[in-house]
């Protein structure tokens, strides 16, 4: 479903975050991508999610080569995959209610009147209620409107779901809430996942396989991820 | 002491408070906001505890349960809509947190009776300074170290909290997560405060770090301090603390001893033990439903619309008895 390849991507060519990586998620698949914070996985995710143009690599989506990244990004590719961060604040628009959110889209690909049934039941599936539909997000908890972004996310129904640290700020209960719905949606759909996060003992009990991010170069400090000579990735068993 | 530490760690040497005696001791403890349009929000309600030096206590919960705004109570932070009931001592002798006015606070508790550990520490350093000039600055302003010896006492804190020296003068920014939380507590430790607060020290912070960021708080309560540590992180608070209080919908719906909480006989709250559960870890699976709205509340106890073992006997509100507050708690002795 998605292949990234020799992917060198960052905010500055001179030290890209992310240095010739390649990294496979077969169809139906859930990999896990575990790194600290701030090591580069979050640009990662957002190459793969055609957000971010690398320097170089190639990334393909469903066997077909990314079209363009950002605005370039040709729609079908783009809708074929559904993204959620880890801060919903900053991924939600505060002048909308978690209805026109999660709604937000169906009107962007023009298909609003169509889907309008179907954000009641993802509504419903991640847990909110009419009443919470109808808030802003400054009315809701960080858990609650993580739940609207899941729903969002899920709505065009992608092929592919990628997940950047989508726990992260969020409380257990709600944590294994939200992966629940997002592995009930695979089931049904056979769509592939991305999760990408810093928790390893979540990604191994989520995923079917954990590849750890390459270290990368850092001049900041001893804590930080020590710089490793390969770049392969090694993977783990899932657990359960 | 009420309550002796687990058997797995030293006695507390006990040394900054007589014995029996504690650090800090909360009863009774109530805050409310009065929001525009009537709106009454019960945040924290009837909460009550005592802290003892050498002991830490973790205060778990899901977001939006009362535990920052309790923090917030004992820091005197809270914003000026709130409505505070009960008390907060400082033992043997101290103001109470709660009325004491914040030139009191400033001058003789904050960082000198009282340390806060802060929840982003990049948020509480100052960005264009170095940590040394911010460790010496607090120096200067919370003891009465002479000038010459600025230097060699904000040294002193930094080793305390495992700062590098030899990154001293670096400006916040150019340190990771990690340094920037080791930053943050050597400034809550230059007064030698025989209370710590920690407020969500490990958000964000990857596991290999929450473990060592842990470790090193854990240190300073083995060194006879009190920690009291709020945490939604489930591992962190087994990992550091002698007792747990669990709190949902503004109360603490059981205290208990760690070991015995996190293993057996387990937790004896339905929602403890559901919250337990949920982690990835265990059983992995969530709690039906989501917290109750804090202006909102049912009658009687506010988890019975999510609790497996409801009965009729709970809608009265079960008081917190024996460190439990149900109507029917799970059985200590679990297969
Ligand atoms: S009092 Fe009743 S509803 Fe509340 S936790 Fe206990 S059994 Fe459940």
């Amino acid at each position: 479903m998605l292949e990234l390849e020799r992917i060198t991507a960052g905010y500055d060519r001179r030290a890209p975050v992310v240095r010739e990586l390649s990294l496979a998620v077969a169809d139906g698949e859930a990999v896990g991508l575990l790194g600290p914070s701030g090591c580069g996985k979050s640009t990662l995710a957002r190459v793969a999610a055609l957000l971010h143009r690398p320097y170089a690599g190639t990334v393909r989506l469903a066997g077909r080569p990314a079209g363009g990244f950002r605005f370039r990004a040709p729609r079908e590719q783009r809708t074929a995959v559904g993204l959620v961060f880890q801060q919903p604040r900053l991924a939600a628009d505060p002048r909308m209610t978690l209805r026109q959110l999660i709604a937000a889209p169906a009107h962007a690909t023009g298909r609003g009147d169509e889907l309008a049934g179907r954000v009641d039941e993802w509504a419903a599936t991640v847990g909110l209620t009419t009443e919470l539909l109808t808030r802003h997000p400054h009315q809701v908890s960080d858990g609650q409107l993580q739940r609207a972004c899941v729903a969002r996310a899920l709505l065009l129904r992608p092929a592919l779901l990628i997940c950047d640290e989508m726990t992260a700020m969020l409380d257990a209960s709600t944590t294994a809430a939200l992966v629940a719905v997002v592995e009930e949606y695979r089931a049904a759909s056979g769509a592939a996942l991305l999760a990408v996060g810093h928790d390893r003992v979540l990604l191994r009990r989520w995923c079917d396989r954990v590849v750890d991010f390459p270290a990368v170069q850092s001049n900041r400090s001893e804590t930080a991820p020590t710089s490793s000579p390969s770049t392969s990735s090694t993977t783990e068993a899932k657990t359960s | 002491m009420t309550e002796a530490p687990p058997t797995t760690r030293p006695a507390p040497p006990a040394r900054r408070s007589p014995e029996g005696e504690p650090l800090l001791s909360v009863a009774g403890l109530s805050v409310r906001f009065l929001m525009p349009g009537g709106r009454d929000v019960a945040a924290v309600e009837d909460v009550s505890f005592d802290l003892a030096a050498g002991e830490c206590l973790a205060l778990v919960g899901e977001s939006g349960c009362g535990k920052s705004v309790l923090a917030s109570a004992l820091l005197g932070l809270l914003p000026a809509n709130a409505m505070v009931r009960g008390g907060a001592r400082l033992a043997p002798e101290g103001p109470d947190l709660l009325t004491a006015d914040q030139a009191t606070l400033s001058r003789t508790v904050r960082g000198r009776r009282l340390g806060l550990i802060p929840q982003s520490p990049s948020a509480h350093l100052t960005p264009v300074r170095t940590v040394r000039s911010q460790l010496e600055e607090t120096v200067r302003e919370i003891t009465d170290v002479p000038r010459s010896k600025l230097r060699a006492a904000g040294e002193r804190a930094a080793e305390r909290a495992a700062f590098p020296l030899d990154h001293l003068d670096r400006h916040p920014h150019q340190l990771s997560g990690g340094l920037a939380q080791r930053a943050a507590t050597a400034l809550a430790l230059v007064g030698d405060a025989p209370l710590l607060i920690a407020d969500e020290p490990t958000t964000g912070l990857d596991r290999d770090l929450v473990d060592r960021t842990v470790d090193e708080l854990r240190r300073h309560v083995d060194d006879g301090r009190g920690l009291l540590v709020i945490t939604h992180d489930l591992a962190a608070a087994e990992r550091i603390a002698d007792r747990v209080a669990v709190m949902y919908a503004g109360r603490i719906v059981e205290l208990a001893r760690a070991d015995a909480f996190f293993g057996s006989p387990g937790p004896r709250h339905p929602y403890a033990a559901g919250l337990l559960d949920a982690l990835p870890e265990r059983a992995f699976t969530p709690i039906p439903g989501m917290p109750p709205e804090l202006d909102a509340l049912p009658a009687g106890c506010a988890f019975a619309p999510r609790c497996p073992a409801a009965t009729d006997a709970c809608g009265a509100l079960p008081a917190l008895a024996g460190g439990v507050a149900c109507h029917h708690p799970r059985e200590a002795a679990r297969a």
